[in-house]
């Protein structure tokens, strides 16, 4: 009896352990050493591989069969067996000098941070695993508090870390608004000891009130209020979202507009792509079809070499030829795939994508597309003639107020408003997620909405039902297309040049896996999703590197942990909680079959 | 005029000859019942039918009209509903919706809510179960809904695949009940049977099907005494 208990203790410690040594091997640790997250304390590659043996403690003191008394023990003895895969590695790089030309990631750095920079090796190693060890009797410890204080601390540890880990950025926004004597005093090359303390305990104390007293209240003020005030606290809530986003990119900056752009970029293809995916069930791998499309297109009308039109088209114009394009694109290619289904439909779609870009890459289409050297000189999108005549006073009116907090919207220049700057073009951007979101929502709730529904259930059964299934499915892949083309359109004009290579195949995956992180068919998820996915990697450059790694763990963790998506819509969250269903009224009658 | 007529039709699957000539005819008003073993091709008839399979030869005519160059969705409005074999409940739709999906193409949401109310009459388990997923029901319970969603589309017609299949013999009494009471209230029932014995009392016709053939055809009460059929379909010898 005793032996298992100690048998289940190892293999979740040997697990874990693997983990960490994969992490040290791939390595993210390294990667990860460069940033840090408190000041000359620790980096974010320390509190990786150090969440290893506190998560094996934890694990290890919460199962059934570890008595109260014997926790600590448990604790300390799975922390030091998940350092031993890690210390074996250490062991081998002793006797095996070569090591590096098999495993380019082992390298010196590697090895003189996991043995603390001791001379020997072995001597560093033994004090890993000490360490690993009494990390692992805190883990064990840990799962001894109650829940509230577990959450809250938990919760604060995620918020640090974060801070930390964007320190480099927070400094940035908050350079104009601080004294450099408050800002030093807050960040250093991460965050400073002090504020992390603070930090730390206030969270804690906060989220435990929140979760003794606030969210109770809160839920009890919420249930009193009546129809019309909660619809006035929505309004009042939108309106205050608006008005941030408004002002958003003079407290960003140019920097963190960009990173805001790409993720809209992918919101909005994120949103395209969930017609077909999230509600009519139809899985398309060749959505960066509809986006090349637009993209191109975009250029050859508007741009000033040679593959231009001799009459460039207006902006605007062009913007919503190529949303039509792309509608185009999504019929045209919708019709051959009609019949297939599941499988099948995601593989012939998957090779549409490849098509298009070998396609704009090739000889043949050399005269118009500009083969592998792609189209230069697209111009940026501007407001102009009557139209900033009127929108310009007022947005100096509105920049002069906001001027004295140093806060500001988009401004003009010389009379016109061009949205060629990452803080303008958000702007752009902005404008036409809010539209797709509208929209979006629109179709959810509407008749082509239930036939979708109805598809995405079962196909056979739906046209008994009187469905047309065939118009069903065209029409969602031209909606679908549609945001892809406009995506595109503005991805051009944004970037001012295009390339076949601009169009992989890893865009229709990207948008795939934001909108299955984020929840199937939900609108929110989505926003979050690209937030996640896009956001994420292009806000970290370490994180950048293994992006495709975490865009597996994270697919793979969310099919675990949380199959409904980070904010799954309501239809989604109802289908995958089915489990928690009352069960149902005593059954008369024989009970069924 | 019957209502249905269908006329030597040959369907296939691929090379399969799966309905070598099947003819039938269902008048306004009746129940009549396609009994026949695993595999005798009931189920290629209903799906030749109701459009899904395009016979090679033969035709089907519905009130008069040949009904064989519509898609399946498109009967639906002319007045031929269908309950297919195995169910086919959405899933993860709850009961409510299911039958909400049933009346899609109409219009009258008061007409729709009134014959969803109507259904949950006729099953009150339905009706306690209003917001369950259906996939969550059992199957009797599922057979239900089925059965009352393929109603809320107001046919003239309806086409019934094998609705005792898996189910408790309380179950299959409390389905063919329901059967008769809809065909008293005025519809015509096309009831395609693997329980020969239960769909003859119901029936007022009936064909037997083998093999794709149809190798008898009769009052439902002399099919019940012809001891080819006691035979083969009712376990009598
Ligand atoms: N999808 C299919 N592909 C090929 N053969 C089929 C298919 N469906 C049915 N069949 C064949 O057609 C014949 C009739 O099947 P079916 O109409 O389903 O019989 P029943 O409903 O009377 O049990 C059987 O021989 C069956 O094997
Ligand atoms: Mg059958």
């Amino acid at each position: 009896m005793k032996e298992n208990v100690f048998k289940g203790t190892a293999r979740i410690a040997l697990i874990i352990g693997g983990v960490a040594l994969a992490l040290g091997m791939i390595g993210v640790i390294e990667a990860f050493n460069e940033r840090d997250i408190v000041s000359d304390v620790i980096t974010l590659g320390q509190v990786v591989l150090y969440a290893c043996p506190l998560i094996a403690g934890y694990f290890v003191a919460k199962r059934e069969d570890v008595g109260r008394s014997m926790v600590p023990v448990h604790g300390l003895l799975g922390g030091a067996i998940a350092a031993v895969p890690t210390f074996a590695l250490l062991y081998i790089t002793t006797i095996w000098e070569t090591i590096r030309d098999s495993f380019i990631n082992v390298s010196p750095t590697l090895i003189e941070a996991l043995s603390f920079g001791n001379e020997s090796v072995l001597a560093g190693g033994m004090r890993l695993v000490l360490i690993f060890a009494v990390l692992g009797l805190v883990g064990a410890l840990f799962s001894l508090l109650g829940t509230k204080l577990r959450a809250a601390f938990l919760q604060a540890v995620a918020w640090v870390v974060g801070i930390g880990v964007m320190s480099e950025i927070l400094v940035n926004i908050l350079r104009p608004r601080l004294t450099s004597a408050n800002l030093k005093a807050l960040f250093g090359s991460g965050l400073n000891q002090t504020p992390f303390i603070f930090l730390l305990v206030g969270i804690t104390v906060l989220s435990l009130a929140w979760q003794m007293v606030g969210k109770d209240r809160y839920q009890a003020r919420q249930a009193s209020m009546n129809a019309e005030q909660k619809k006035r606290s929505s309004i009042i809530r939108n309106v205050l979202i608006f008005c941030i986003l408004m002002i958003l990119p003079s407290v960003l900056g140019v920097y963190l507009s960009e990173i805001f752009n790409n993720v809209a970029l992918y919101i909005l293809m994120g949103l395209g792509l969930n017609i077909a995916v999230g509600l009519a069930g139809l899985l398309d791998l060749g959505y960066v079809t509809n986006f090349a499309i637009g993209a191109y297109l975009m250029a050859i009308m508007t741009s000033g070499s040679e593959y231009g039109l001799t009459t460039p088209v207006p902006f605007w114009i062009a913007l919503i030829i190529c949303t039509l394009a792309g509608m185009a694109a999504g019929f045209t290619f919708a019709l051959p795939v009609l019949k297939m289904r599941g499988d099948y439909l995601a593989i012939a779609t998957l090779g549409f994508g490849e098509i298009i870009r070998i396609l704009a890459k090739s000889d043949a289409m050399k005269g118009t597309l500009g083969g592998a050297q792609g189209i230069l000189q697209v111009p940026a999108a501007k407001i102009s003639g009557v139209a900033a005549s009127i929108f310009v006073p007022i947005l100096d009116f509105i920049n002069g107020i906001l001027g004295r907090w140093d806060l500001g919207i988009i401004g003009s220049k010389g009379g016109e408003i061009i949205f060629d700057k990452p803080p303008q073009l958000y702007y752009l951007l902005l404008a036409c997620c809010l539209l797709m979101l509208i929209i979006s929502n629109r179709l959810n709730n509407s008749r082509v909405g239930r036939r979708w529904m109805a598809i995405r259930e079962d196909e056979d059964v739906a046209a008994a039902m009187g469905i047309n299934t065939t118009s069903a499915k065209v029409i969602a892949f031209t909606l679908s297309a549609a945001s892809g083309g406009l995506a595109g359109a503005i991805f051009a004009a944004k970037l001012g040049s295009i390339f076949p290579h601009s169009f992989q195949l890893l865009i229709s995956v990207n948008v795939l896996s934001l909108i299955i992180v984020g929840g199937l068919g939900s609108l929110p998820g989505i926003v979050l999703g690209a937030f996640a996915l896009i956001g994420i990697p292009e806000l970290l450059r370490e994180f950048a590197e293994f992006r495709l790694l975490m865009y597996g763990i994270a697919l793979m963790a969310m099919m675990l942990l949380r199959p409904e998506g980070l904010w799954p819509s309501e239809a989604r969250k109802r289908e995958l909680s089915r489990d928690d269903d009352p069960p149902p009224i005593a059954a008369s009658a024989g009970a069924g079959d | 005029m019957a209502l249905l007529e269908v006329n030597d039709i040959h369907s296939y699957y691929g090379n399969i000859h799966a309905l070598k000539g099947v003819a039938l005819t269902v008048e306004e008003g009746e129940i009549v019942t396609l009994i026949g073993g695993n595999g005798a091709g009931k189920t290629t008839t209903l799906r030749t039918i109701s459009g899904l399979i395009r016979p090679r030869q033969g035709n089907v005519k519905f009130q008069g009209e040949d009904i064989i160059k519509y898609a399946p969705h498109a009967l639906v409005p002319k007045g031929v509903s269908m309950v297919p074999e195995g169910r086919g409940v959405f899933a993860k739709l709850t009961v409510e919706e299911n039958l909400e999906m049933g009346a899609f193409h109409r219009n009258d949401r008061a007409g729709i809510k009134e014959d969803i109310e109507k259904s949950y009459e006729m099953f009150p388990r339905l009706g306690e179960r209003k917001t369950q997923l259906a996939g969550t029901m059992s199957g009797g319970e599922q057979q239900m809904l089925a059965v009352t969603r393929a109603l809320m589309s107001k046919p003239k017609l309806l086409l019934m695949d094998e609705p005792s299949m898996g189910l408790a013999p309380v179950l299959v009494d409390l389905i063919f009940d329901a059967i008769i009471e809809i065909n008293k209230q005025g519809m015509t029932i096309l009831l395609v049977e693997q329980n020969a014995h239960m769909a003859l009392q119901v029936a007022n016709r009936g064909y037997v099907l083998q093999t794709g053939e149809i190798v008898l055809s009769d009052d439902a009460k002399v099919l019940q005494n012809d001891p080819t059929v006691q035979k083969a379909y009712l376990g009598i010898d």
